[in-house]
């Protein structure tokens, strides 16, 4: 396929602030004031998130949950940017951003209760600003438009107030990035100036598909024709990630309008636990991706750069197996809905023939049961 | 809030009594928000929200871009960031663009939320033929919507359920989709002073012979059938449906349990149409009165046909006629 494709500019630039090796790379562009203490509670972070993840996977293959999608890889793109965001920021994930949850302050078994079939997403998005898990491709990208014009209305854009100002940050994939939904989003965002960052994490893979099969650009450039920046980040740099979002985002807030970035990673796990990549894809692929992983870069930093010692990683370790004992029992522990449940809220209130049907199903489950 | 607007006085026509139902939501609630492809300026191809956008802003009342599916999805957010979204799709052929974001988007994000989230969007679509129109301009798509869960579908028939059924639609708190049959767009009648409630059928003729159930366009048709029938000595009953989802069939099954024949009119195609599932509650719930087996007159199981032979697809007077005969022939 790729082959029939003439190059139209040359390999693009990439954000990149902490090397594979953990060196700091300074930007003019992209100046990032953190201090190592906070670096270090981005390590924490993403081995916090890469545990949950792990954990979900565990429970998955014991049958504990029906499905599970998992992050792996991608832990740096999703912390930078859920760490970017103000608290009255408001998120719309796929189904993948569990990184992101975990800055919203979701409870990871919230987000287990959809892949256990407790729940369809059972959370209240208003209470952590993260919207529901979304899972036809794209969708929520129009809904995040939609809610930044919301935002545009009550005069949250460019007041200059810190506690006003308000930001959307809409997540996709690389396969979502061929939606109408994806570039209708665009559309409103750029008619409207809207205050939305999309992040888009190209991790290479749609399911089997690679991500030539939905563009002959880098999918940052997709953003130029519809009239407002794009740009990649190295997706496995979670400082890159934190500063090239955290600007898009204050961009956003004092009125600019909207931004595309790129975060260029790699799914390293299956699609979900349902998928078999060595159908499709080489295992040296892994292997090289492996080399730029988003978390050894930090703790190289962290241990030869800013003088972090043994104690520091050792006490992440112990939060992080307490993390996995909560997600593992509570997980188990997630009660079954019970049947009468099955008619709440499809309504505000529940109209009078869907009464009936619930009348109906009660009888016939009590004359099951006696 | 000062200046609300009075309920039409006199003579009005469906458009003209939406329109005022539409300004009143607009005077009544500040989150609610009207927008669609060209409903600012033009006030819509159909002139529905003439005027609006000059009266309430440009922030409430406004042009999108040209895409259904970006209309009803950034309706959604509107909805979860606290507004009251009221789309307009141009016509009913164009609403299968944004079909994924209704179905799968807002008819479940209520019950994904746990109840946390209320979409109170209210998507408006001028529906049904008879004007003439080409390719796409004439389709009744409304089984597609009773058919998918969290939806409520209604759909009026006067000008003066027009004016009160779009003021209860908007103030409802789930989604409505709220099909108006543009071929009764410019149709006079008074307006009532009070509403009656939306999700109930309303018996418009009452009779002892014989009920045809229609809604929306076919009412008006079901009403000459009736006049048509009363001079041949046949006493018809005939219910105006209004509310497709939830269906109101307390009204109709009552009828029939009294008449013991019934006729079902609708526009759209037959196959799996309302008319089915009415027929299949119906003799459910009154099996020991029907006197003759339930009949449908609807469109044919066919593309929407071109318009010099829309006379002969869409069911009329004598089509209807000639079910009433064989039903009471039975
Ligand atoms: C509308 C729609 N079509 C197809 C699917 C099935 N599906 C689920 S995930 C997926 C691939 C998505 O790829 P991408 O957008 O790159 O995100 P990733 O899964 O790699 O994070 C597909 C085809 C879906 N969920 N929704």
């Amino acid at each position: 396929m790729t082959e029939h494709v003439r190059a139209v500019q040359p390999e693009p630039d990439m954000v990149q602030l902490l090397t594979p090796e953990g060196e700091r790379v300074e930007r003019a562009d992209y100046p990032l004031d953190i201090t190592d203490e906070q670096i270090g509670q981005l390590y924490r972070d993403l081995v916090l998130v890469r545990r949950i993840d792990s954990e979900a996977v565990a429970l998955q293959r014991q049958g504990e949950l029906g499905l599970w999608a998992s992050l792996l890889g991608q832990e740096a793109a999703q912390v930078g940017a859920g760490r970017a965001l103000r608290s009255h920021d408001m998120c719309f994930p796929t189904y993948r951003e569990h990184g992101v949850a975990w800055c919203r302050q979701v409870d990871p078994l919230t987000l287990l209760g959809l892949f256990r079939g407790t729940s369809v997403g059972g959370f209240d998005p208003y209470t952590h600003n993260f919207n529901m898990y979304t899972v036809i491709i794209g969708a929520q990208t129009l809904h995040a438009a939609g809610y930044a014009m919301g935002v545009v209305r009550d005069g949250a854009v460019g007041t200059g107030d810190p506690d006003r100002d308000t930001a959307v940050l809409a997540f996709f994939g690389d396969g979502a990035s061929s939606q109408g939904d994806v570039n209708e989003s665009f559309v409103w965002a750029a008619a409207e100036n809207l205050p939305i960052v999309y992040v888009c994490q190209n991790n290479q893979w749609a399911i089997s598909a690679p991500v030539a099969t939905q563009s002959r650009v880098p999918l940052y450039q997709r953003s130029a024709g519809f009239g407002f920046p794009g740009l990649r980040i190295d997706g496995n740099d979670v400082l890159a990630s934190l500063a090239v979002t955290r600007r898009a985002l204050d961009d956003a807030r004092s009125g600019q309008g909207p931004t595309l970035i790129e975060a260029f990673t790699y799914r390293m796990g299956p699609h979900t636990s349902s998928d078999d990549p060595t159908r499709y894809r080489l295992g040296s692929d892994v292997e090289t991706w492996k080399l730029r992983d988003p978390i050894a870069r930090v703790r190289a930093y962290l241990s030869r750069s800013a003088g972090f010692d043994a104690e520091f990683f050792a006490a992440i370790d112990e939060e992080s197996e307490q993390l996995a004992v909560h997600v593992r029992a509570g997980c188990r522990a997630l009660p079954d809905p019970s049947p009468e449940s099955l008619f709440d809220h499809v309504f505000v209130e529940l109209p009078e023939d869907l009464r009936r049907q619930r009348a109906e199903f009660a009888d016939f489950v009590a004359s099951v049961a006696s | 809030m000062t200046g609300l607007s009075a309920v039409p006085d006199g003579l009005t026509t469906m458009a003209k009594a939406l329109n005022a139902g539409l300004r009143r939501t607009l005077e009544e609630d500040p989150k609610v928000v009207i927008m669609g492809e060209d409903v600012g300026k033009l006030g819509g191809v159909f002139r529905i929200t003439d005027g609006l956008q000059k009266d309430f802003g440009e922030a409430r009342v406004f042009d999108t871009p040209l895409a259904e599916a970006g209309i009803i999805g950034t309706a959604v957010g509107l909805a979860i960031r606290g507004y009251r979204p009221v789309c307009e799709i141009q016509f009913d052929g164009f609403v299968f663009p944004g079909f994924d974001q209704i179905v799968n988007q807002v008819g479940r994000m209520h019950n994904r939320s746990a109840g946390a989230v209320k979409l109170p969007i209210t998507i408006r679509i001028p529906y049904g033929g008879g004007i003439g129109a080409i390719e796409h301009h004439s389709e009744s798509p409304e089984a597609y919507f009773t058919h998918s869960p969290g939806l409520k579908v209604v759909t009026c028939a006067t000008p003066s359920d027009a004016y009160w059924m779009i003021r209860q639609a908007v103030a409802d708190d789930d989604p409505v989709i709220f099909f108006e049959p543009k071929r009764r767009y410019w149709s006079k009648g008074e307006v009532a002073a009070q509403p009656g409630p939306l999700y109930r059928a309303r018996t418009v003729r009452p009779g002892r012979d014989l009920t045809v159930l229609a809604y929306g366009p076919m009412v008006g048709v079901a009403l000459e059938v009736a006049e048509v029938a009363a001079d041949e000595g046949r006493d018809l009953e005939v219910i105006d449906l209004r509310s497709l989802a939830p269906l109101d069939t307390d009204a109709v099954i009552e009828s029939v349990r009294r008449t013991g024949h019934l006729v079902i009119v609708h526009e759209a195609q037959r196959t799996n149409g309302l008319g089915a599932e009415i027929a299949a509650r119906v003799q459910e719930a009154a099996f020991y009165s029907l006197e003759a087996p339930l009949l449908r007159v609807t469109g044919y199981d066919t593309p929407y046909p071109p318009s010099r032979l829309e006379e002969e697809w869409l069911p009329n007077v004598d089509r209807i006629l000639d079910a009433v005969d064989r039903s009471l022939a039975y």
